[in-house]
Parts: C-alpha cells; structure tokens; sequence
C-alpha cells in the first residue's frame, strides 16, 4: 500500500523508508518553535532538566508575538528572559518588535519552513506549515524544550482524513469559508489526533494565504496536522524565499485514508462561526442583522496581505459604523509595509479603522482591543471561546475578511453582497495556469 | 505512582478548553502557584478557592482543547487537581499532561456515572476509579506502553537525556 504525504515526510524525519498510522517514531526536527507566552516555562524546564546546549542555534526560531509590543510588566519579563536565553545560545531566528511578526505569517514568509519539513512549535496554530507542504504541528513548552535540546521529537503517526473540495468557489468564498465548513461539518474534536489533508480543485485553485488560513484551524477540528499537496502555487510562494532546499512529497494514489469528506466547493456559503465553538457555523448571510461592537481584521488565521486586500476592497469609499471599533492587523512588518504600498491604509483610515503594529493582542484578548462584559465582536482569528477576547460575557464571531469588514460597515454582522458590495472577481492564484 | 488519589469530583461536559481552564490574560506568569489561582477562573471564578488538594476533575469528550499553553496542565495541579479523568483528551493537551506530571486518565464509563461532589479514589498503578459514594468502582484504559516508558523515565527531558546519553 503506498503512503501519504504525511506518512512519507513522518519516515523521511524518522530515517524509515516507511512508516504506518500508529507507528511511534522519533524525528529529526528541521525547525523548533516558541512565542513569547510559551518560551519562557520552555526555558526554565530545559534549565531545570541540566541542558546547557541546544542542538542548533539555527534551527530553532524564538518569536515574541503574543503579547508584543509588551502589553504589561510581566509580559516584558517573559520576553526579556527569552532574549537573554537567545544571546546564551546564539540562537539565529529571534525578532524582536520592528522586526517581527506574527509567528505562523513570520515564519513562511521569511522561508524559515518550506516544503518536506517536520517543525514543531510551542503554538497549537503551528499547523499552519502543512499549506507548504511541510509536516508542523503543535505541542507544549517541555516538549520545545526537548526539541531545542535534543532536535528530535517523538510522534505517533496519525491516520489522515481527506477532506475534498472540488469546482469553482462561490463569490467571496476563501478560505477561512471552507475550513469553517469543514470544521462545521465534523466538529472540534472530529479530526482528533488526525492528518487533516485538503484536496481537490477548489483548494488547489487557492492562493498560498488562503491555503495557509485553512491548514491553521486543523487544530479547530481537533487536528494534528493539516496538509496541502504542493504544486506550482507552492513552488512560486517558495521562491527566492524558503531558505532550506524544498522536499516534494505527494500521496500516492493507493494510499489509505481512514476517512475521506468529498464536498461541492459550490455548497460552501460565506460561514461564521458563533460563540463558543468554532464548529458552531451558521451561513452569514442568514446571521445578517446581529449587532456588534467591535471587528477584528488580522491574526496568523487571516493577518496576510491578500486578507488585507479583500477587506479593503470592501470598506473603499464606505465608513465603519459609527457604534463599531475596526481593528486591523497586518500580521508582519513586510505585510505592513506591502499594505501601505498598496494604499490599503489609506482606505482604512478613511473609512475610520485603526490600524495597528503586528501582534496576536486582541485574538487571545491580549491588549489591543479586549472586549467588555457584553460585548460583540466580528473577528477574523481562529477561536471564539468563552472569554478569548475579553470578558466572559462578551462573543466572538469568527468570519473571513469579507464578512468582517462588510461587518464593521452594516454595523451588525453582513455578507458584502447585503451591504451593496458587487460580485467578487476570483482571480487565480500567481503561478496557477487557467 | 502507586499511591491512591482520594478527592471530591468536580465534574464539567465536553470541549473545555484551555482559555476555560487557565484564561489567556494569566498567561504573562508562568508558575503553578501564579496560575492555580486561576485555574477554571472562566468556567467558576470560585473554582480555585472551592477545590481542595487532591480533588478529581471528572470531564467529558475533547478536555483541553484549543490552545498549546502548557499553563493549562500547570493551573491544575496549582489549584491542587490531583487527576483529570475524561472521555478523551485534546491531543496537546494530553501531551503536555504527561510533560508537566498531572496524571490523566480515560474512562468514558466512570465519566458517564460519576456525579459532581463524589468521592473518588483512584488507582493510577492499576487504572481502578473507585466512587466511594456509590460503591462502585471502574477501570480506565490502560497507558500505551510508550507514555508508560515516558513515564517510568521520569517525564520526557530525563527520557530524551537517557537516550542521548545512550546514543
């Protein structure tokens, strides 16, 4: 029986020529992760545990993005003890604020993961990677510790699910859409412990941010990985980028799946997911009416340029509702500096959103715009738990960019086309042929 | 590991998640007598107050969902949980478990008939869950061998230095 993508990269990591669902291995690690709020209980059990090495000051890549620009006193003594562990180590791949962004943004875009790699981070959206091909998820702050000590990791290979999507996407549909579908349809553990592999045309119609989006919420479902076959999108994202030389792996035709989702790419409406699950869905435009506080526009979920853009596309020439606060978040410096080349800030400004420095801050009600007992917020990040941006009390909506921004227009949650906004052009993504 | 846990059960459904169990606001300190007092803070901001040492949460599916904070695993043994028993575990979570030494245990069947308040002594040696207040008692799913070797070795850092050592 030939084997997935995931099982090939898993037995590449593990020096097998293969390896089964089940199989416990241990793996080289080509890159190891932290932030700002795991590293430091990283540090202090690889101190307590008497490592004095780690493996590789260059495959480790330390990136305070929770709660930077530091929000408190306390937060600056978590990244201050990590810088001072970096200057210990000589460990390459620290940014400090100016420089950094958020992590699952950073990271690809700086080519410090590519296609074939096993990485692990210290941040459970780490899955992100698998849009590039790579093997990435995520594990605690003892288990970065390991990984920084030792470079291996152990890993029970997961089955993997496949979850298909195939014809042409409805109009604003992106990617944010088809995972929360996704996780509607099979609920936040219903991927538990599972390789969460997205195929078929509609995905492979999709940019490298969209793509990037959808791998970040296996997690959501409960995933351990998420994973996109890599192709020509893939090898123009990677570019004069990844810095590593790129492992192409594919499934093969005869391999085993333990389940497999084949949807209509046509069948998936602009999703939102209510409070408190992110598997609670709902159709957008059947939420049309709901009255909110606050829209959230940012995060490794949504944060990249291409989000940017299409929430511009809407709020050009429009106002944010006067009862509404609009947050945008453009998840790294590059990202930031590409916005505002693109005039992007102008349309924001005028149409009165705030644009801030790249954090995660309000995704895990951090600073920048916590939510008050009651209050309602449209926001393009990945988890609406009780209390994620604030007081118990208050709701996040999870949405795409579209939905948000029309959002913070209507002033109560709205697709585009229920605040006047025309069809959407669907481009294809830079190196797809028609 | 031979020693039984005796406590109270407190008892909670399915999917709580980590911003449940310690909220990211408590997430800029990092020890367990910090976090334990916020531990469930979102769920029952009384919780670490009400708990005394050696209670037993007793949850449904999916416990620990969400983020990889291993300051989730830290809050509950600072607050003084001595197990967590579920019907299953979100698969960060379980890991950082483990890591962190908080024993977790899998049995649907005790979850379905423990009641909050109960009284639980619990076995970890021999995986028995016994409901003092109702007599009976069940059996959680055995470790897999491998976290038993990670356990027997001390937790993950002394296995990973045992192995390098003997590389």
């Amino acid at each position: 029986m030939g084997m997935t993508m995931t099982e090939k990269i898993l037995a590449r990591a593990a020096g097998k020529d293969s390896v089964a669902p089940g199989d416990l291995i241990m793996a080289q690690l080509d890159l190891c992760l932290g932030n700002d709020v795991t590293t430091g209980v990283a540090i202090d059990e690889f101190e307590k545990a008497g490592f004095t090495e780690v493996f590789d000051p260059k495959k480790i890549a330390l990136i305070p993005d929770h709660f930077t620009p530091n929000k408190d006193i306390k937060s600056a003594g978590l990244v201050k003890q990590m810088r001072q562990f970096v200057r210990d180590h000589g460990i390459v791949h620290y940014y400090d604020v100016g420089r950094v962004g958020v992590e699952h943004a950073f990271l690809p875009e700086q080519g410090l993961v590519g296609p074939g790699d096993v990485v692990l981070g210290a941040d459970s959206h780490t899955c992100t990677y698998g849009a590039l091909g790579a093997f990435s998820t995520g594990v605690g702050s003892t288990d970065l510790a390991g990984a920084m000590a030792t470079g291996v990791a152990w890993f029970r290979v997961p089955e993997t699910h496949l979850f298909s999507f195939e014809g042409a996407l409805n109009p604003y549909v992106t990617g944010k859409d088809l995972v929360l579908f996704t996780i509607g349809q099979i609920g936040v553990d219903g991927a538990l412990y599972k390789a969460m592999e997205f195929a078929g045309s509609a995905i492979r119609d999709l940019s490298m941010d969209a793509r990037m989006t959808i791998c970040n919420m296996a997690i959501e479902a409960g995933g351990k990985s998420g994973i996109i076959a890599p192709d020509e999108v893939t090898k123009k994202y990677i570019e004069g980028r990844y810095k590593g030389t790129p492992r192409y792996y594919t499934s093969d035709p005869d391999c085993w799946y333990e389940k497999e989702y084949h949807w209509n790419a046509a069948d998936v409406p602009l999703m939102v997911a209510k409070p408190h699950l992110p598997s609670n869905t709902q159709a957008a435009a059947e939420l049309n009416g709901i009255g909110i506080d606050q829209v959230v526009i940012g995060s490794c979920t949504n944060g990249r340029i291409e989000d940017l853009r299409q929430a511009a596309e809407v709020l050009k020439g429009r106002k944010v509702h006067k009862d509404v606060r609009c947050i945008v978040i453009p998840a790294t410096q590059a990202i930031w500096q590409q916005a505002n080349d693109e005039g992007l800030f102008d349309i924001f400004i005028a149409a009165e959103a705030a644009v801030s420095a790249p954090t995660c801050g309000p995704c895990l009600g951090g600073h920048m715009g916590v939510l008050a007992a009651g209050e309602r917020a449209v926001a393009t990040t990945n988890r609406n738990f009780v209390g994620r941006m604030g007081d118990t009390s208050s709701e996040v909506y999870l949405a795409g960019p579209y939905v948000a921004a029309a959002s913070a227009v209507a002033g109560h949650i709205a697709t585009p086309e229920q605040i006047g906004h025309g069809a959407a052009p669907s481009p294809l993504p830079e190196g797809r042929e028609p | 590991m031979s020693d039984v846990l005796k406590g109270k059960a407190w008892t909670f459904g399915r999917d709580i998640d980590t911003d449940l169990i310690i909220p990211a606001r408590y997430l800029n300190m990092k020890t367990a007598e910090e976090l334990g007092a916020y531990c469930m803070y979102d769920a029952d901001p009384e919780f670490s107050k009400k708990v005394n040492p050696g209670d037993i949460v007793v949850a449904k599916e999916n416990f620990g969902c969400g983020s990889s904070r291993e300051h989730a695993p830290i809050a509950l043994k600072g607050a003084g949980v001595s197990v967590v028993i579920a019907k299953s575990f979100a698969r960060i979570f379980y890991r950082n478990a483990f890591n962190t030494g908080l024993p977790i245990l899998v049995a649907p069947d005790a979850v379905d008939a423990i009641k909050e308040g109960d009284e639980l002594e619990v076995d970890l040696a021999s995986g028995e869950i016994k409901d003092v207040t109702t007599g009976v008692t069940y059996k959680a799913e055995p470790l897999p061998p491998f976290m038993r070797e990670l356990v027997e070795a001390g937790g993950l850092l002394p296995y990973l230095k045992k192995r390098g050592a003997a590389k």
